[in-house]
């Protein structure tokens, strides 16, 4: 029940589409979207396959709830091998084509194999056709969504592509759908590419109507509203700034990673801030920030829509940067800004909706700009490497020319697409990757945050906050506040955190509800829909099982226990300033308990104890 | 005694006219403690959520007791997030 129960199977090699069941065991153990579809790629690809040859898979998968009048019942997610990592990779979008495809009929589509050309996929309900692309290769997103809705004759049509960058190899490019959301993260849109599949555009009217409880759906989905639209969170706070409103929360605690992570505090943080979104710019008399949105079914809204001076340097003669697009969020403004000492907010803007329109991550891309910034002051890149510019912190033209290049792949863009471990290791700097698995870190300094450095340490994606945002107790006090500074309590912390997120993201709901949702307000909008007794404690069991089923397909990759840990500099260079100064990253110290809060060996392996427990393979 | 003040997100309206960047240098009493500052303000204590004396978050007990010298820093939000 609410499940469509049935999936799309896409072999681009042969072009055969076909239909098949959904699997009943495994959604009842794994729910939906992030745990149903790394169930089946854990059984159907080896784990130690080339993530970028044809016997990759990647799956695009709804939750339960994806397409219901659930709260942010948008959420889709794409999950495959990801090569910026080498591990199990699952990136997950709001925007509507997760809806869309749910409406059509279809729980996941399972692409495999390669097309001999480039193709893209139309779905209109039960009809599913691989499409000619050659028309479209090479262009942007934006020029492909365009190109897509004028083919179709259709304004209704939901599409996720990809850039420029994909193509190219770019190791970090996402699949960007709806223009400005993103499965972002660790390089599923270079997946998608390697396939040759440029798009996916979806047409659903069928609705998702098989609800198990209809009634009791509408009562718990309505009290949940209600929680969300009295908390001051998701009612007043993230509609107003969005995530941005951190930026400043951050800094003043003395956690917000600056100059490659050299420091931990930055002077120009207000000036890239939520509340700097709001301001008048001195220049022509008008805000960043224009306009809130909201994702299919969200009654929270906390997306950014911004606008561009039309002077500034970035978009002189450009005009289609001229009106309003998907803004700054949090991470993206923190990577872009502070990460490379940049305080310019209309830059970073520029510079995030290039990110959009090439498909390629905010994070990552920042981060590798950072490190080569760095390396550029150490004096190992010279203008010969960097197009000829100056490559130093706070220089916001050389941030805009470097996202011009990693577009088109030219010049010094094709060592930036590379992302900065890759980067770093060819000029023989790898300390100054800022990475966890090859990924790079969010916006969270964890000598300042102790508990969210043990969540990047051990995230089966690579360093990422959306894995396990200890933040919300550690600086936030939701549920309740922990010190961010000290290491103890923080493996249980973690693991609980850890747990939730995966219960979360498989129903198809946005982690963002549970700034003021526990699970359980989550379990009965699940257990109305799908029917079988989902209690809260059973969402937790799940979480967990996925959560070693990811590690699982890690281990087989080729990761080990020395892959859980921090970079040298988080852990040996104690912060500079404010409440963490002289402090470092107690990783070290705190990865013994979790790994036996886990039930895991000393080695990181899941004990069969655990794994019959949670009812895994051996 | 001079502190500085700042006041973010849908706390700003707090500041004095003369605040820039959400922060402004204010004139307090001596010895005056968190809460009272908060008060003194015109503040709900209870929308001054987040409460970071110099960087570290002062815990609601602890908000009378803890006294604000000459140069502190106190920044306060309401009760926000992101990701």
């Amino acid at each position: 029940m609410s499940w469509a129960g049935k999936l799309l199977r896409v072999n681009l090699t042969t072009g055969e589409i076909t239909t098949e069941a959904l699997n009943e065991e495994w959604k009842n153990d794994y729910l939906g979207s992030r745990g149903l579809a790394s169930k089946y790629l854990s059984e159907e690809i080896d784990p130690a396959c080339d993530p970028l040859s044809p016997e990759n898979k990647m799956i695009m998968a709804t939750g339960p709830l994806t397409g219901t009048m659930a709260a942010t019942g948008g959420r889709y997610v794409v999950v495959t091998k990801g090569p910026l990592t080498n591990c199990i990779a699952c990136s997950n979008s709001g925007g509507f084509i997760g809806a869309e495809m749910k409406s059509a009929g279809w729980d996941m589509v399972i692409f495999e194999g390669k097309s001999p050309t480039p193709v893209y996929l139309y779905i209109e309900n039960d009809h599913a056709e691989l499409m000619a692309a050659d028309d479209i290769w090479g262009t942007s997103v934006w020029n492909t969504d365009e190109w897509l809705h004028n083919k179709h004759q259709d304004p209704l049509l939901r599409i996720a592509a990809v850039g420029r960058p994909a193509e190219n190899g770019c190791f970090y490019a996402g699949i960007v759908n709806d223009l400005h959301r993103a499965a972002g993260r660790s390089g599923v849109g270079t997946v998608m590419a390697s396939k040759n599949l440029k798009a996916v555009a979806i047409r659903g009217t069928l609705g998702v109507g098989n609800l198990a409880d209809p009634a009791g759906f509408m009562k718990a989905v309505n009290e949940g509203k209600a929680v969300l639209a009295e908390n001051p969170v998701t009612g007043q706070g993230l509609p107003a700034y969005g995530t941005q409103v951190l930026m400043n929360v951050i800094n003043e605690i003395g956690a917000l990673p600056t100059n490659n992570m050299k420091e931990v505090q930055f002077d120009g943080a207000h000036a890239i801030s939520g509340e700097a979104m709001h301001e008048p710019r001195k220049s022509d008399g008008r805000p960043n920030l224009t306009t809130n949105a909201a994702c299919f079914g969200c009654t929270i809204a906390c997306g950014r829509i911004s606008t561009i001076d039309q002077g500034h340097f970035s978009v002189e003669n450009k005009s289609k940067y001229w009106g309003n697009s998907g803004g700054l969020e949090y991470e993206a403004a923190w990577a872009l800004g502070a990460d490379n000492g940049v305080d310019d907010l209309d830059a970073l803007t520029y510079v995030n909706f290039v990110c959009n329109e090439e498909g390629f991550d905010p994070i990552t891309f920042g981060a590798t700009v950072a490190a080569a910034m760095e390396m550029y002051e150490d004096g190992v890149l010279t203008k010969e490497q960097t197009g000829g510019i100056e490559f130093n912190f706070g220089n916001a033209v050389a941030l805009t020319k470097a996202v011009e290049w990693v577009a088109s792949g030219e010049g010094f863009g094709q060592d930036l697409a590379l992302g900065s471990k890759r980067l770093c290791e060819k000029y023989g700097r790898p300390e100054l990757s800022m990475t966890v698995k090859g990924q790079e870190f969010p916006a969270y300094d964890p000598r300042g945050i102790q508990g969210i450095g043990l969540n990047y340490a051990t995230s089966n994606r690579g360093a990422c906050h959306v894995r396990g945002y200890t933040v919300a107790s550690e600086v936030l006090g939701i549920p309740e506040k922990t010190d961010p500074l000290t290491a103890e309590g923080k493996p249980g912390l973690v693991k609980a955190f850890q747990d939730a997120t995966g219960a979360v993201d498989s129903a198809g709901l946005c982690l963002f509800t549970t700034f003021a949702w526990s699970l359980d307000n989550i379990a009965p909008q699940v257990e109305a829909a799908c029917g079988g007794g989902w209690t809260a404690e059973r969402l937790v069991e799940v979480g967990e099982r996925i959560w070693n089923l990811e590690r699982d397909f890690n281990l087989k990759a080729g990761i080990t226990s020395a892959d859980d840990t921090l970079p040298e500099r988080l852990r040996t260079e104690a912060a500079k300033t404010g409440p963490a100064k002289g402090i470092v990253s107690k990783v070290e110290e705190m990865m013994p308990e979790y790994y036996e809060l886990r039930g895991w060996s000393s080695d990181g392996v899941p004990t069969d104890e655990t794994r019959k427990r949670l009812g895994l393979k051996d | 005694m001079n502190i500085t003040l700042k006041c973010f997100a849908g706390l700003a309206r707090h500041l004095p006219a003369h605040a820039k960047a959400n922060a402004a240098k204010v004139e307090i009493n001596e010895k005056m403690s968190v809460h009272q500052v908060i008060d003194f303000f015109k503040i709900d204590r209870e929308e001054a959520y987040l409460v970071i004396l110099n960087g570290v978050f002062i815990c609601p007990p602890d908000r009378d007791s803890t006294i604000l010298v000459e140069n502190d820093t106190l920044a306060l939000w309401p009760e926000v997030a992101g990701g």
